[in-house]
């Protein structure tokens, strides 16, 4: 069964519509990219899947049951900014998923129990190499750290969805390379689909599974109002990737098309 | 250079600082020894030495008909009145101002009524307090409370809605109940926020003390400056004065130093 089904989704603001009949699947451990133009409806769309605004027509299924009219822990979100709590430390950030689910009164863990969390804290935040940070606090941490820990957090809560709505835009061009590598490392490492909005077209083909470009067909000032995006584009990537699966090709984590058996001649993707 | 390029270094700084106290003080004194040098019974400027003597005695003697250490129970008095009052209204603006913020249904309930009601001016209700509730200690605090109030509660419930909307999506992610993130994403972000409201209301909840204790009071340092103005003393009212402007800038001064002990985090956040 394919983990999100979007079946002829419309998105409408008054008169304005922004998406206009969209209809795809993804499968389950895909990593779906979404380009397009700013203002073309894929943040808009990725809201939808994150539950905060509903489409005004068709269904989104997730594991074939209607998608929750609020966002939820099935679904680990990380923006581009604001991701991360400032009054909580590194450690506290990532532990408090866990507190909320374990503690429903006060949202906060002692003794026993808390060691335990803490713990396994201790070890997410290691696996997105913030290991000897966990004591500080979000402002005292570069951007790129931001993200990590808002990875960390996000998946502390084991989401089955990992929504990210240009996570790495703001990143300095070497520091998002490094959390592009721990980005396809956590994908193939985690049960996880991925949706993922980028403005960064390589980014896109780098750690993809598949893309879909957003565009509105139709885009002159009369008719921007009364036609929206729609899916202009819709690429599997080839050599296909699949998740945990790059293990059994190559160590480095590459792709290597001479020995997935794919034809040559395309050239290589760089998966770091 | 430019005016505002030349900065001061850093015992400029500390001269610079002192040079209006020093001025203030060197002008009391010379035009005090004017006046006196023309009539030493002259009231208006006192000689620092009666000031001295005069405190002196309310503060190290006991007055002899209540025996009562004067100055010491009237800041006791004033400081207890203070005190309760602002435990009142912060503890309210708090708990109120953070589920006008946090919930859209109690912002629509509460907003447009806050709004009206903090432009009742306190001072015009000060007689319907008397009347009501009478001469007694609950008139005076409920005036100071009214006063500070309505600010406070307004205050908070806006900084609650400038919180960014991603915290409140990504903790709903972590999957967070309404009274999870209340405790602990908004409560714990705006306690430091309400520090700085409170600092601003400092201010005038003097005023509203000093108000009610001249009106009708039998203790307390605003009372004792009304009471002595018919004698005209200055010689109590100015150190009084003097003592009441020491304590408001303590009680600030502890309010910062604790803002910046507890919540080491804010700092850091506010600036960036």
């Amino acid at each position: 069964m394919s983990a999100i089904q979007v079946e002829r989704v419309w998105k409408e603001y008054g008169d304005q519509i922004v998406i206009e009949d969209i209809s795809f699947e993804i499968e389950r451990r895909g990593f779906l990219m979404l380009v397009g133009p700013s203002g073309c409806g894929k943040t808009t769309f990725l809201r939808m899947l994150l539950g905060e605004e509903a489409p005004t027509r068709g269904t989104i299924l997730i594991d074939g049951k209607p998608l929750a009219a609020e966002p939820d822990c099935d679904r680990g979100v990380v923006f581009q900014r604001y991701s991360v709590f400032p009054h909580l430390t590194a450690l506290g950030n990532v532990m408090l998923g866990a507190e909320l689910s374990q503690a429903l009164l006060l949202g906060k863990l002692f003794g026993a129990k808390r060691r335990a969390v803490e713990e396994e804290a201790r070890a997410l935040l290691d696996q997105v190499g913030l290991a000897g940070a966990e004591a500080k606090y979000p402002a005292a941490m570069s951007g790129g750290m931001q993200q990590r820990l808002a990875l960390a957090q996000a998946l502390m809560r084991r989401p089955k969805i990992l929504l990210l709505d240009e996570p790495f835009g703001a990143l300095d061009p070497g520091i998002r390379a490094d959390i592009q590598a721990l980005m396809q490392r956590l994908w193939n490492e985690t049960d996880l689909t991925v949706v993922m909005v980028t403005h960064d077209l390589s980014e896109a083909f780098r750690l993809g599974t598949r893309i879909l470009a957003f565009e509105r067909s139709r885009n002159r000032p009369e008719e921007r109002e009364r036609y929206g995006a729609t899916i202009a584009k819709d690429i599997a990537i080839w050599p296909p990737r699949i998740a945990g699966g790059s293990k059994r090709f190559n160590r480095s984590g590459r792709d290597d098309p001479a020995k997935t058996g794919a034809s040559s001649g395309r050239p290589e993707v760089q998966a770091s | 250079m430019r005016l505002l390029n030349v900065k001061p270094t850093r015992g400029q700084a500390v001269i610079l600082a002192a040079l209006p106290f020093a001025l203030t003080c060197a002008a009391y004194l010379l035009f005090s020894h004017l006046r006196l040098a023309e009539n030493p019974n002259d009231k208006l400027l006192p000689a620092v030495g009666g000031m001295v003597q005069m405190v002196t005695d309310l503060a190290f003697h006991p007055d002899p008909r209540t025996g009562d250490y004067t100055f010491w129970v009237d800041t006791a008095a004033s400081l207890q009145r203070l005190f309760i009052a602002l435990s009142i209204s912060t503890i309210a603006a708090l708990v109120i101002g953070i589920v006008m913020g946090l919930l859209p249904l109690a912002g629509a309930l509460l907003n447009p009524y806050v709004a009206v009601i903090s432009m009742a001016p306190p001072l015009a209700l000060l007689p319907i307090l008397f009347i009501v509730m009478g001469l007694g200690e609950t008139s005076k605090i409920t005036l100071i409370v009214i006063g500070t109030f309505p600010l406070l509660v307004r205050d908070l419930a806006l900084r609650v809605s400038e919180l960014p909307r991603e915290q409140f999506l990504k903790a709903q992610t972590l999957g967070a109940s309404t009274w999870q993130i209340a405790l602990r994403v908004v409560l714990p972000q705006m306690l430091p926020r309400l520090v700085d409201a409170l600092r601003l209301q400092l201010g005038p909840a003097w005023l509203f003390l000093i108000a009610a204790e001249a009106i009708a009071s039998d203790s307390g340092l605003g009372y004792r400056i009304f009471l002595v103005r018919r004698y005209l003393a200055m010689d109590i009212i100015l150190p009084y004065v003097a003592w009441i402007t020491l304590l408001a800038f303590l009680a600030d001064a502890a309010l910062r130093w604790l803002q910046a002990r507890a919540f080491p985090w804010f700092a850091v956040a506010r600036a960036s």
